[in-house]
């Protein structure tokens, strides 16, 4: 599973270990899994796909501004706004 | 000596005034907790934050053409200094303590000959008015909110970032009160433009071996990174400072309504003083009347 932790200035949104996220970059919307190579992307204003499980419904969250990062403990995004 | 009926009115006003403070205090209790409980939800993200920083500023050579955010503009005449207050008072030394601070720094900057600029957050800081009347440059209201928004730092942090676009100052400095306790809220100042990027903080966040594939590439994030982290620390300043004002009124309501319990007591004691030395009085009038007969 893949470690996904979604901040906020306000909060800490989400940290949870999910099967995929789908990441709006600026370069284009990335997937990542679980062993997904170290990466670091600014992201552009959008909606981000949280895979819980293998072809479960994705759950949708509109981020604003921001990057997310992927190193050998998962993926953080660092959003201005989450809804 | 006071009429017993002044006295007793006397004792009424402090009883009423006691009221008000302790209820202030619960209030600013409650309101402590839940600023405190913000503060600490921010946390994660300065954190993560700070971190990426300073991964990516250590790849990054600081060259002519590095964004002006980190590289500065190459001047140290103009300090700006940013001072955030509450928009309310009765909190204690809280908002003095931090005026206090930056008076220090101006009085320290000025003496090296350099031109100093306020920039007030938050109504108390008004006061700098007095002190410094042309050099108010802005004056940023933050309103009534019942917790505070990143969008209100954001829109600070974005004034301050035109204005050194524009080149009215060099070095900005941001002054607020670190909050450690209910009790023991700590003024404090720091730079924020340009960017200090923790020395000697080589990250080891990211070298687990693999090579960190940037997107774009590290200036643009970094380029992108630089604003945000102005509001970043705008925000965290904010924070700080609404839960120590929170704990500054506290202690500071605290103390008065023990203070008033004191006067209380004290007038207590002098009315029954008064009350009794009126019925001797009296008495001795009726008794030297009675033996006269």
């Amino acid at each position: 599973m893949l470690h996904f932790e979604l901040v906020t200035p306000e909060r800490l949104v989400r940290s949870e270990d999910v099967y995929m996220v789908t990441v709006p970059g600026t370069e284009g919307d990335f997937g990542v899994l679980e062993g997904h190579a170290p990466l670091m992307s600014t992201i552009r204003d959008g909606v981000l796909l949280v895979h819980k499980t293998a072809g479960a419904t994705p759950e949708a969250i509109t981020i604003r501004g921001g990057f997310a990062e992927v190193n050998a403990s998962g993926l953080t995004v660092l959003a201005e706004q989450a809804v | 000596m006071a009429s017993l009926k002044a006295l007793k009115i006397r004792i009424g006003s402090v009883k009423s005034t006691q009221k008000i403070t302790k209820a202030m205090k619960m209030v600013a209790a409650a309101k402590l907790r839940r600023a405190q409980e913000a503060a600490m939800a921010g946390r994660p993200y300065a954190e993560r934050l700070e971190a990426v920083m300073a991964s990516l500023a250590s790849k990054v050579t600081v060259s002519e053409n590095s964004p002006k955010l980190l590289a500065g503009t190459g001047k140290d005449q103009v300090h700006l200094l940013v001072v955030a207050t509450s928009e309310r008072g009765l909190a204690g030394a809280f908002n003095t303590n931090i005026v206090r601070a930056a008076r220090k720094k101006a009085e320290e900057l000025e003496a090296q000959g350099k031109t100093v600029r306020f920039y007030l957050a938050g109504k108390k800081g008004r006061v700098l008015r007095r002190f410094y009347p042309t050099s108010v440059i802005a004056d940023h209201e933050l309103g009534q909110h019942k917790t505070l928004a990143f969008a209100q730092a954001r829109e600070v942090a974005d004034d301050l970032i035109a204005r050194f676009e524009r080149g009215e100052f060099d070095v900005a400095h941001l002054f607020f009160a670190r909050f450690q306790s209910a009790l023991v809220q700590i003024p404090t100042g720091q730079q924020i433009i340009p960017v200090a990027v923790p020395a000697g903080a080589v990250s080891t966040a990211n070298d687990g071996g693999a090579a960190v594939e940037y997107e774009p590439d590290e200036e643009a994030i970094l380029a992108e990174l630089l604003p945000r982290n102005v509001a970043i620390q705008i925000f965290r300043a904010m924070q700080e400072n609404a839960a120590s004002e929170q704990g500054s009124r506290m202690t500071a309501m605290d103390n008065a309504t023990r203070n008033a319990g004191d006067m209380i007591k004290r007038l207590s004691i002098q009315y029954n003083r008064a009350r009794q030395a009126a019925i001797t009085t009296e008495l001795v009038e009726i008794i030297s009347g009675a033996e006269a007969l």
